[in-house]
């Protein structure tokens, strides 16, 4: 009963999206996760699925985003039929303000070199303010332009989580909330993990823990050298349809809600919200969209997410402990679709999926190397 | 006693009840519908939690009925789906 084909720890959006991938190729799976009160970087996002600006001077992570962007309608379809749930995908393609021609020319710049890395399979255009006006009605006369690409999109992260919780449990993935993590042993047959009071047992472990992850992996050989980063959201009334395409500070939700954010700040594990940032915030959304002015807000938000010293993910399997994985990005609502069609399989006992050789964790080991994280 | 409309009906309220306590001691049952299916909401926590209690105030959407005091010839309106940003732009400029 408590034991499986794989453990995976942590029932997150990188978590489940794992156990889903996995168990439709039929392995039993059992998700072991901390509790509602741990920080899940899982409610603390901006249900971006997001390309355009990723990846610069790191081509194998454009293209490993690119490629999730693509197959997201296909995961969609998959948990739309399977649970019913629609987690409200739309690609409509998205937008980058930029407020000043100086931006403009560093965005630009920025993007043509994604663009030329990836040799053309990534298109992108950028629009002056006339340009940008045409297709957003209401921008602001403060926004110079924008970098717009047709790949971008966003997603219910909410009915996402539920979605990937549902069929998991449709699925036969045991789901054990409040059982946090904390000690995984070799065993004969593969490991053993103790969490909160019980024991399970599985040939495979994969540790999708997000922050916790840093201790976990110390526990099977694995260096996954984690930060908490926080972001804070600024979340609206509910108002008419007024921008269908989602944008980097300003997004509206199927259900007619504003969600304004786009802020990084190294705190530690505070997640709460402070007004400086949320001013800014809050300054932004009506340069971009003066009729939000008089946009009522419900709530505000801060939370935590997950960064490695450059921003990308870890993906790796350890040598120390074959059979144990670590899992880890800042991304995991975009890299959804990969983690279900591409990581899953190989987690569950497949070939590793091309693209990811890079994303190791002892590349953080280097000691001639620094890493900053600029998204 | 207060003397206010709803949905241009005149109803009365003891001076000092909310406009929600003062809809609900007026018959009153549905306050809104919801944006997402249409559905009929009245009240539900009275305490500004909840977000059911949303109706529009003398022109102004939107409004929690349960936080706001009930005054002489204020007009409730049912709040009907979704509020239009373009109207507050509009009642903004009214305001100036």
């Amino acid at each position: 009963m408590n034991t499986s084909d794989l453990i995976v720890i942590g029932g997150g959006l990188v978590g489940t999206a794992l156990a889903y991938g996995a168990a439709r190729g039929g392995a039993q799976v059992i998700v072991l996760d901390e509790g509602d009160d741990a920080f899940r970087a899982s409610r603390g996002n901006f249900g971006l699925v997001w390309v355009q600006g990723k990846g610069f001077g790191m081509a194998p992570y454009a293209r490993w985003t690119l490629r999730s962007a693509t197959r997201w309608p296909e995961l969609a379809a998959a948990l739309a039929e399977e649970t019913g749930i629609d987690v409200q995908l739309r690609q409509p393609g998205g937008f980058h303000f930029c407020f000043s021609e100086e931006e403009m020319h560093s965005r630009q710049e920025r993007m043509q070199r994604i663009c030329d890395d990836l040799g053309g399979e990534y298109c992108y255009e950028m629009l002056d303010h006339a340009a940008l006006a045409a297709k957003l009605p209401g921008i602001g006369p403060d926004v110079a332009g924008a970098s717009h690409t047709p790949m971008d999109g966003h997603v219910n992260p909410l009915k996402l989580l539920r979605a990937l919780h549902t069929a998991c449990q449709l699925r036969g993935v045991r789901l054990h909330g409040g059982h946090r993590t904390s000690r995984i042993t070799r065993t004969a047959e593969g490991y053993e993990v103790e969490a909160g009071d019980q024991r399970f047992r599985a040939a495979r472990v994969v540790l999708a823990a997000g922050l916790g992850n840093r201790e976990l992996a110390a526990q099977v050989g694995l260096h996954a050298p984690v930060q908490p980063n926080r972001g804070q959201v600024l979340v609206s009334e509910r108002v008419s349809k007024f921008l269908d395409h989602p944008t980097t500070y300003v997004r509206q939700t199927d259900e007619g809600t504003v969600q304004l954010g786009d802020s990084m700040e190294d705190v530690g594990l505070d997640d709460g919200t402070t007004a400086d940032v949320l001013s800014t915030i809050a300054r932004r959304g009506v340069r971009s969209f003066p009729a939000l002015q008089s946009l009522r807000l419900v709530r505000a938000w801060g939370a935590l997410r997950v960064m490695t010293p450059d921003g990308y993910p870890i993906y790796q399997e350890s040598t120390q402990c074959p059979g144990a994985f670590v899992v880890t990005c800042h991304s995991g609502v975009t890299l959804a679709a990969n983690h279900v069609f591409s990581i899953a399989p190989w987690i569950a006992g497949g070939d590793p999926p091309a693209g990811i050789q890079v994303f190791t964790g002892d590349r953080f080991l280097d000691p001639n190397q620094t890493f900053h994280h600029a998204h | 006693m207060v003397s206010f409309t709803f949905d241009g009906n005149p109803l009365k309220a003891p001076a000092g009840c909310t406009v929600a306590a003062a809809l609900l001691a007026g018959g009153v049952s549905t306050f809104r519908t919801t944006p997402v299916s249409g559905m009929p909401r009245a009240p539900y926590c009275m305490m500004g939690a909840c977000f059911d209690c949303l109706v529009e105030i003398d022109g102004v959407p939107n409004r929690q009925s349960c936080l706001i005091t009930v005054e002489t010839g204020m007009q409730v309106r049912t709040q009907r789906g979704l509020r239009s940003l373009a109207a507050q732009d509009r009642e903004t400029q009214h305001a100036k």
